[in-house]
Order: C-alpha cells, then sequence, then structure tokens
C-alpha cells in the first residue's frame, strides 16, 4: 500500500482528502503545515504528497523547495492542490518541482484522475 | 408520460439519431426532459410528448439534445492518444510523404475534449510533422455542443479531467473564471454538424478515425451501417480507432483488429499496409 502526505492547514480540507485517498487505497500520514510535512518526510519518504500552497510556518512552495533538496527527496510525486488557480502559481509549482497541481475545489475524480497522470494509480 | 407516450419518445430518438432507449430507460427520459419541458411552459414531459407529435412542432432538435450523452473529457482513456503519437502518425507520415497531407475524423466530438486532445497531441510531435498539412475534421450531431466545442472554453472542472497540467499552461489561457485553448490549436480543427445515421459521402477520404463511444448507444444494424460506410471513407491503409467498449467482431468485416493494439483497426482489404515503425505492427494484408 503506498503512502500519500496530506499538507493542508484545514481540517476539512485533510479529511475529504483523506476519505479519497483511503478509497483508492493510500494509506495517509497528515500534516498541517510545511514545518510538520518536513519532519513527517525526514522519518519516512511517502510516495505521494497532497500539498496546500498557503499554510502557516511554512507555505507549500517553500516545503517543495526543500523537499526536493532532501537526499531522496526527488522520489515522492508531489501533486499541489490548492486555491491558486492562475498560470504564474501553476508554472512556479512545476519549476520548483511539483508533478500535478489540483486547483480547488476538488473531488474524487479529478485527485484519480491526477493521480493517474503522474503514475501513483 | 404515459407508456404510449414513451413508446413515441424511443421511435422518434432511434429515427433521428440511432440511439437506442431501452424500455426500462423511462426515468432517464423523464429527468434529461422535464427541465427541456419546463423551459418551453409545459407542466410534465407527457405535454411535451404531445407537443412533438404536432407536425408543425421544431422541439424535435431539442429533444435528441437532451437525450444525447455528451460525456467527454480530454485524453479520455489516454491510450488512444499514445497510439495516435507512438502508432499512427509515425505510419501515415511514413505512408504519406509525397502527398504531405493527412486527413482526420473525430466522428462524436462533442464539446471539443477529443478533437483538441488530437491536435495537441499532433503540437507535441513537433518537427516530426513539419511540411506536412494535418487537417482534423469533429462531427457531432449535437449543435450545441458543437458551438461549445469552437469556443474553445472550458471550466476548471473539465481541464482537470484528463488534461497533464503542462499541456494546460502551454495550451490554455486563463480567461475569467474558465480556461480556453489556444487559437492556433482551434485552427487546426475544424467543426461541422453531422448525423451519423445520414450520407456523409461528400466528406472525402481520412486516414484516421476517431469513432469512440458513439457505437454503444445504436442497434447493432445502425452499428453495422456506420462502420461499412466509415470504411468506404478511408483508404486502404487507412486507421480507425474506437472506444474501450467497443469492437467490430462480430458486427462487421470491413475491418480488422489490430493483433497487438486494442481499440486499433484496419480496413480490412487492406492490400499494401502502410509502413509501421516495429515489426510487430504490421497488419495482416
Amino acid at each position: 500500500m503506498k503512502t500519500c502526505l496530506v499538507v493542508d492547514d484545514s481540517s476539512v480540507i485533510r479529511k475529504v482528502a483523506r476519505r479519497i485517498l483511503e478509497s483508492l487505497d493510500f494509506k495517509i500520514v497528515e500534516a498541517e503545515d510545511g514545518e510538520q510535512a518536513l519532519d513527517a518526510c525526514r522519518q519516512q519518504l511517502p510516495e505521494a504528497i497532497l500539498l496546500d500552497w498557503n499554510m502557516p510556518k511554512m507555505d507549500g512552495y517553500e516545503f517543495l523547495r526543500m523537499l526536493r533538496r532532501m537526499p531522496g527527496g526527488d522520489k515522492p510525486k508531489v501533486v499541489f492542490c490548492t486555491t491558486e488557480n492562475d498560470v504564474a502559481h501553476i508554472a512556479r509549482a512545476l519549476h520548483a518541482g511539483a508533478n500535478e497541481y489540483i486547483m480547488k475545489p476538488f473531488d474524487k475524480e479529478i485527485v484519480e484522475a491526477k493521480f493517474q497522470e503522474v503514475g501513483l494509480i | 408520460m404515459t407508456p404510449e407516450d414513451f413508446d413515441y419518445l424511443r421511435k422518434m430518438l432511434r429515427e433521428r439519431s440511432g440511439l437506442v432507449l431501452s424500455v426500462d430507460k423511462q426515468y432517464l427520459a423523464e429527468s434529461r426532459l422535464l427541465p427541456l419541458a419546463r423551459r418551453h411552459g409545459f407542466a410534465s414531459v407527457g405535454e411535451l410528448v404531445a407537443q412533438l407529435k404536432m407536425p408543425s412542432c421544431t422541439l424535435a432538435t431539442e429533444v435528441v439534445d437532451a437525450m444525447t450523452t455528451n460525456e467527454t473529457f480530454f485524453f479520455r482513456d489516454k491510450i488512444p492518444f499514445e497510439l495516435l503519437r507512438d502508432s499512427v502518425m509515425p505510419a501515415l507520415l511514413a505512408a504519406r510523404s509525397h502527398t504531405k497531407r493527412v486527413r482526420i475524423w473525430c466522428t462524436a466530438a462533442s464539446t471539443g475534449q477529443e478533437p483538441y486532445s488530437i491536435a495537441m497531441t499532433l503540437r507535441e510531435m513537433g518537427a516530426r510533422l513539419a511540411g506536412f498539412q494535418v487537417d482534423i475534421l469533429a462531427t457531432d450531431l449535437v449543435v450545441g455542443a458543437l458551438d461549445r466545442a469552437r469556443n474553445g472554453l472550458y471550466t476548471q472542472f473539465e481541464v482537470q479531467r484528463g488534461l497533464p497540467i503542462q499541456l494546460l499552461i502551454k495550451y490554455f489561457t486563463k480567461v475569467g473564471e474558465m480556461w480556453q485553448i489556444a487559437p492556433e490549436l482551434r485552427a487546426m480543427v475544424q467543426f461541422r454538424p453531422l448525423n451519423l445515421l445520414y450520407d456523409f459521402s461528400t466528406l472525402g477520404l481520412f486516414d484516421l478515425v476517431f469513432c469512440r463511444n458513439v457505437l454503444i448507444y445504436f442497434d447493432q444494424s445502425t452499428k453495422v451501417s456506420v462502420l461499412d460506410r466509415i470504411a468506404r471513407q478511408m483508404p486502404d491503409d487507412g486507421f480507425l480507432i474506437l472506444g474501450a467498449a467497443e469492437t467490430v467482431v462480430g458486427l462487421t468485416e470491413a475491418f480488422t483488429p489490430h493483433p497487438d493494439k486494442r481499440g486499433l483497426y484496419r480496413p480490412s482489404n487492406a492490400g499494401a499496409p502502410a509502413r509501421l515503425g516495429a515489426p510487430k505492427l504490421a497488419v495482416r494484408a
């Protein structure tokens, strides 16, 4: 079973994402911000990361840049999941090493399609 | 709606669009036609059907449109577009090296996601298409769907179904809350209303025909008729791509399934198969 780290400061979003991803057979680890997410990655790198952009302490963009510099940090497939839905943000995310990008609001169909796109399903 | 009304509706849909509505689908007709009935001031679907029976009624097209499934998304099923890029186009580019022209027909284009996925696939092939003219004709029964297709405007939800994010930012522009496909891609596709039940021999020959997820709505004899007439619009070394749940097997001998590539078919009378890249792709002559 693959592990997905869900990083979002909203407990509601984390709950929705967990429900969707568990139905797609993922084991879920949660983090509320970039710092917690980095701690989780230092303990064990997940196969997938569903990542919000705007969060307190450390945002998703900064987390991604640090993750990609960690040993083995190039391995997890990172799918941004954010309300930032303009070309400039998407381009920045891809440049920083994101594999896919979900624009909120999302549903199971979109998450499934994006995870398929990057070979996680 | 009475059982008699439903029978009348089923017959009308079959005659006009080929759509086969089974007897247990009355709920579907009710749910899809009630908004249309209300829009035209009828209290029920039964009243709408009563109006349809009048010789002067002009609502039949709207009823067919409402009953037709327009479900589609970008790069649906993925494999057909990989076939297009890796097998079909390389073979056609080699076979058409003198004419430098390839014609593609998308028979059930709906709101445009399939023909634009074809256009994006071709664009991504880059220099390999240099010097070639590739025409994409996209047809559909539903005029309203084609209007949307021509505009090339899609919701945030639609551009997140099947479309890789790199292609979204490469080929689309954000217009308010919508995303619009680039003018150069819109220019690659010609949209045109067409009913597959009627003669389409004037369209000319096509090297590749996408006929996906439309045959499933037809009865056996309509499927055979459509496939046989498509075969007549193709050169011997052409290609046909059907939907994942569709086949020619048991329907017609006009096409032969490709031995290795699911969903890909060649005209059976292919005397001189196009030169395909890998030997295992060679088709039966």
